[in-house]
């Protein structure tokens, strides 16, 4: 219930502030980051990270989608599905509020996003994002896109998730993080449509969350060797 | 159409025609707007042609003539056609949603002004990205006097920029990643190549300069990827016009590209640029001139030899080049240059103490044209408006100063690039601009500070009040307005109807924009009084201020736009209303829409 009022809560200024629909064409939109496959001896998965949008300079509606799918046992461990309304707060930052619904093998999350997206100097992007639930979470995002060559690209990244309280279904301990760090090496194939890339992928828990992992069998971190697509329609 | 309103429409169209001068003629005129298959040589697209043709259309007026022009519309959205550059009744200008309604699918739209000006123009749609797209044509106006000039034959050379990609998907990219077509960005190796060239650390001082503004030194083509087109044809399919040695040739450069500007030349010859933008100017000999995205450049040049001459229009970002030949017979060619290296913008361009240095103040262009002040620290205090409108102070940009002055080993290419640019001096661009343009065999380059008109168009006077436009955006968010404000969000720029009013543009952006009013003649100062050049499209440098003036004498509605097609469709762009002026003038002619049999 309490979720419910924030969410509410966030939508409002948004909706008042938009005022009338003016006769601007409409923006639209898929941005695949990674569509990827994780080779980890004995434990590979797919993991897919897109942005499908529509909307106005003013306002655009986002669906952010992440998910990782175990190959082995043909499971999602994670799935996580994000309805955003972004808007621009300034030159280079947008705001987003939205809701986020996870839905992987076992239990199941509902969250209230609001979060800040843009282009930090020396252009580095970044996505820091608060989830608020039964369990909240801090989530920060950094990308830079290293020219190699107009062509090639190296992108390094880093995802930093904090739970901000304990949820032991979920295996995560109160400002206990998880670190994913890549790098990838892309080639703009077709245009910026397609760009294959490979890559490495080191995912690392910390503190009780690296316990409750261990508690269940799995490692305190992994190290893949990626090959996927970036995509830009 | 009611036969009420038929005999109106006829009724008030005569008592037009009748209040012109005696003896005018009539001429009528008919353009079908089709989907044709555009084949530029490097790739083939379905694209937008006027009369089933690829090959632009040349319409050809007299002045005087009052022109009947029917546009049938063959297309299954709605077009326009407005006639770049003429001045007519505005209700005549084809801009949807301001002179009209736009001419439906399977609609003939009839057209009908008199012609009261003579030289070279254009046409082309307003709608959507249909000239991007391909709808554009040439407009060559015979005056009814003799011409101030000799020549012995004629040829348009109508430049596009003709792109693989639909302007509807150019516009998403870009607004999805504004970056979409730059693919001269600085890589890694360039980091390299500049390190070993300055030094580590100007390297460092240069990518941390740029970086921190989140902007890039290549950002001088929106747009890459093109094949520039000559009359219709690309580099490889080489339109070829005829001439004998010894003759003068007059040659009509139009720029209807959507986003390019090009720097041309003819290797071998000199031309002497007579007319801009229709109307004569007293004539400047020069080795190589810059279009500006819509302007037109009348040159003569007068080939003695029995060879042939190639027409080389280079992109002002060096990413493609157009191509054409004069030659005594078909078949013939002569040696295309090579691509010139890249242009790189510097913290000039990025409006660096704009509003002091005022190019266009006068006084400071005599001045500006030998002061090298700039290229160092003694600016005074630097100014730099960011996009969202706050300003840095006293920016030091090392970059230009060390990486220039140092270093006078010369062996480098990319050095001595820099080297000549700081040298070069044109009042219309920032001192120290990486786009002053220098002629590629060291001679005369044409500047705006060269056009006099020939004969003043209006007795010169003060003007009644200035309105200032700042030239604004957001690369990021790939969003272009005026004054801070989108086409969207903005009201309309309200004149009256006799006011003589002088604009003020400052560019405060990186890129260069060729600022375009509909109706009314742009008089760009150039501080010569009343010989200031009259034009229809006025170029504004990055980091410059530029002037130009307007005798306000058409009543109307008017759109008032940079011509870069995407600049335009993202924001940069206003709605004139000229309020006043006498009744029975231009804005009482009526429109005459009819409905084509079967249609
Ligand atoms: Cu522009």
């Amino acid at each position: 219930m309490r979720r419910h009022i924030f969410i509410a809560a966030a939508l409002a200024p948004v909706l008042v502030w938009t005022g009338p629909a003016t006769a601007e064409p409409m923006i639209y939109g898929l941005q695949v980051e990674q569509a990827e496959r994780r080779f980890d001896d004995g434990s590979d998965l797919y993991a897919w990270d897109f942005d499908a949008l529509a909307g106005t300079d003013e306002l655009k509606l986002v669906w952010r989608s992440e998910a990782e799918y175990l190959t082995q046992s043909s499971r999602f461990e994670t799935l996580e599905n994000q309805l955003r309304l972004q808007m621009p707060i300034s030159t280079f930052f947008d705001a987003a509020v939205g809701v986020r619904l996870d839905t992987p093998a076992g239990e199941d999350r509902a969250y209230g996003v609001i979060g800040v997206k843009g282009l930090a100097p020396q252009w580095f992007e970044l996505d820091a994002d608060l989830y608020v639930g039964e369990t909240s979470f801090l989530r920060v995002e950094a990308e830079y896109e290293g020219l190699i060559t107009n062509r090639i690209i190296l992108t390094p990244s880093l995802e930093l998730d904090t739970p901000l309280g304990d949820d032991e279904a979920l295996g995560v301990g109160a400002f206990a993080p998880t670190l994913e760090v890549g790098a990838r090496l892309s080639y703009d194939l077709l245009d910026r449509a397609v760009a294959p890339y490979i890559g490495v992928h080191y995912e690392r828990r910390f503190g009780e969350t690296a316990d409750l992992a261990r508690a269940e069998g799995e490692q305190r971190d992994n190290l893949y060797f990626v090959v996927g697509t970036k995509m830009l329609f | 159409m009611t036969a009420t309103s038929l005999a109106r429409a006829c009724a008030l169209a005569a008592a037009f025609t009748l209040s012109l001068a005696s003896g005018a003629a009539a001429g009528e005129y008919n353009l079908t707007v089709d989907r044709v298959t555009l084949d530029t040589g490097d790739f083939t697209r379905s694209a937008i042609g006027y009369n089933g043709s690829t090959t632009p259309t040349v319409l050809r007026f007299k002045e005087g003539e009052e022109v009947t022009i029917n546009v049938t519309n063959n297309l299954d959205e709605d077009t326009s056609v407005h006639w770049h550059g003429l001045i007519l009744p505005y209700q005549q200008d084809g801009v949807p949603g301001m002179s009209f309604d736009g001419i439906k699918p399977g609609e003939t739209f009839t057209y009908r002004f008199p012609i009261v000006q003579s030289g070279t123009y254009w046409f082309h749609s307003h709608s959507g990205f249909q000239e991007p797209d391909g709808a554009y044509g040439a407009i060559v106006i015979e005056p009814e006097g003799r011409e101030p000039f000799r020549f012995d034959r004629e040829y348009v050379v109508q430049l596009a920029d003709a792109h693989p990609h639909s302007g509807h998907r150019i516009m998403r990219n870009l607004k999805l990643m504004p970056d979409y077509y730059n693919r001269q960005q600085r890589t890694l190796l360039d980091f390299l190549s500049d390190s070993r060239d300055r030094g580590l650390a100007a390297a460092l001082d240069d990518r941390g300069a740029w970086g921190d503004m989140r902007m890039m030194p290549t950002d001088v083509e929106d747009l890459q990827g093109f094949t520039p087109l000559i009359n219709g044809k690309g580099p490889r399919q080489n339109w070829t016009g005829l001439f004998e040695p010894g003759e003068r040739i007059r040659l009509r450069f139009i720029n209807s590209s959507a986003m390019t500007y090009f720097d041309i030349r003819i290797p071998g010859l000199e031309m002497t640029v007579v007319q801009a933008d229709g109307n004569n100017v007293q004539p400047v000999p020069v080795d190589e001139f810059r279009i500006a995205v819509a302007e037109t450049y009348d040159v003569i040049v007068r080939p003695t030899e029995d060879r042939a001459y190639t027409i080389f229009a280079e992109s002002m970002g060096r990413t493609a080049f157009a191509r054409g030949t004069l030659a005594p017979r078909e078949g013939m060619e002569a040696e295309v240059p090579d691509l010139r290296e890249p242009p790189l913008l510097t913290m000039a361009d990025m409006g660096m103490a704009h509003g002091d240095h005022g190019s266009m103040d006068h006084g400071a262009m005599a001045e500006g044209a030998m002061d090298h002040r700039s290229m160092g620290h003694g600016a005074g205090q630097p100014t730099h408006t960011m996009p969202d409108g706050s300003v840095m102070q006293g920016m030091n940009h090392g970059t230009m100063d060390h990486g220039t002055m140092n270093h006078s080993a010369m062996g480098h290419g990319s050095m001595s690039q820099d080297a000549m640019q700081m040298a070069a001096t044109d009042p219309f661009y920032a001192p120290g601009s990486g786009l002053t343009p220098q002629a590629a065999d060291g001679g005369k380059f044409l500047s705006y500070a060269d056009l006099k008109a020939q004969k003043p168009l209006y007795e010169h006077r003060d003007a009644t009040r200035e309105i200032e436009l700042r030239l604004t955006g957001n690369m990021e968010r790939y969003i272009w307005s005026i004054n801070g404000v989108k086409y969207a969000d903005a009201e309309p720029i309200r004149l009256q109807y006799g006011e003589r009013v002088r604009f003020k543009f400052v560019n405060e952006t990186m890129m260069t924009h060729p600022m375009h009013l509909h109706g009314m003649w742009s008089i760009l100062d150039v501080g010569q009084g009343k010989w200031n050049p009259v034009k229809h499209v006025v170029s504004v440098s990055p980091g410059t201020t530029v002037f130009m003036e307007t005798e306000v004498d058409a009543p109307g509605v008017w759109a008032f736009h940079c011509h870069l097609s995407y600049h335009m469709d993202a924001g940069m762009f206003r709605k004139v209303i000229v309020e006043g002026g006498p009744a029975g003038k231009s804005a009482d002619l009526p429109a005459t829409p009819r409905q084509s049999i079967g249609g």
